[in-house]
């Protein structure tokens, strides 16, 4: 099964990215799509920023990507992540996870998203409503810990 | 042998990547974190805290102990938070 992963500034649409992964196929039972958005944070902020490493990005969700095949009888998955500036209400990230029953998909693609909140090397920056740059956005260690239970 | 830096530790290095001749008492991710704190204020700062700043050899993570032989581009950066 080949994943398809992106890296991309510009807007994607899930949708569409849903029925390209089943274009033709018979044999899917069960697509889990997660689509994660900016939010503004109560009216704090303008846009993220997210800042990524070209190459290692790509490479790593390949890994992950790869781990998740391993553990379930997957049909098909599709990885995008957005870099650059994203105002609120935008999504950054999505994950698609086909698999013949649903549970499947629904673990691999949460197991996704907590590898790559953690692995896939993307640093947010806040801008703030108030038109000053704000903090990088600190590492949580819930993140962490929802990594390590699929250890 | 190429180092990068990202988000905030490349904004306190002050730089986004640089060439580096290593002495060769070099040879793990720890010495050249140890001997890049030598080159100066910048440095110190952005290791101040030598457990946070993560490392990447060849776009793959390793941990402190790793050995440097061999690696083409090594890369620092803060704990992850895309997603």
């Amino acid at each position: 099964m080949a994943a398809t992963i992106r890296i991309q500034s510009g807007p994607f649409d899930a949708t569409a990215e849903t029925a390209a992964l089943t274009e033709g196929r018979a044999d899917i039972g069960a697509v889990v799509a997660f689509t994660g958005f900016c939010r503004d944070e109560g009216g704090r902020l303008s846009a993220l920023e997210l800042e990524h490493y070209p190459g290692m990005a790509e490479a790593e969700i390949a890994r992950i990507a790869a781990e998740a095949e391993l553990r379930w009888p997957l049909l098909g998955l599709t990885v995008i992540h957005r870099f650059g500036r994203i105002p609120p209400g935008e999504e950054i990230v999505l994950v698609l996870a086909a698999s013949a029953h649903r549970r499947a998909a629904f673990e691999a693609a949460e197991f996704l998203m907590d590898y790559l909140k953690t692995r896939a090397p993307f640093w947010k920056r806040e801008h703030l409503t108030d038109g000053t740059v704000g903090d990088w956005v600190e590492a949580k260690d819930l993140d962490d810990r929802a990594m390590e239970r699929w250890r | 042998m190429k180092l990068v830096y990202f988000a905030w530790v490349r904004e306190r290095v002050g730089r986004t990547d640089e060439e580096v001749d290593l002495p060769e008492n070099v040879a793990t991710v720890a010495d050249l974190v140890r001997w890049l704190k030598t080159r100066g204020e910048e440095y110190e700062h952005a290791f101040e805290d030598e457990n946070v700043v993560r490392v990447a050899i060849d776009h793959v993570h390793v941990k402190p102990e790793a050995s440097i032989a061999g690696a083409r581009e090594i890369a620092f950066f803060p704990p992850m938070t895309g997603g």
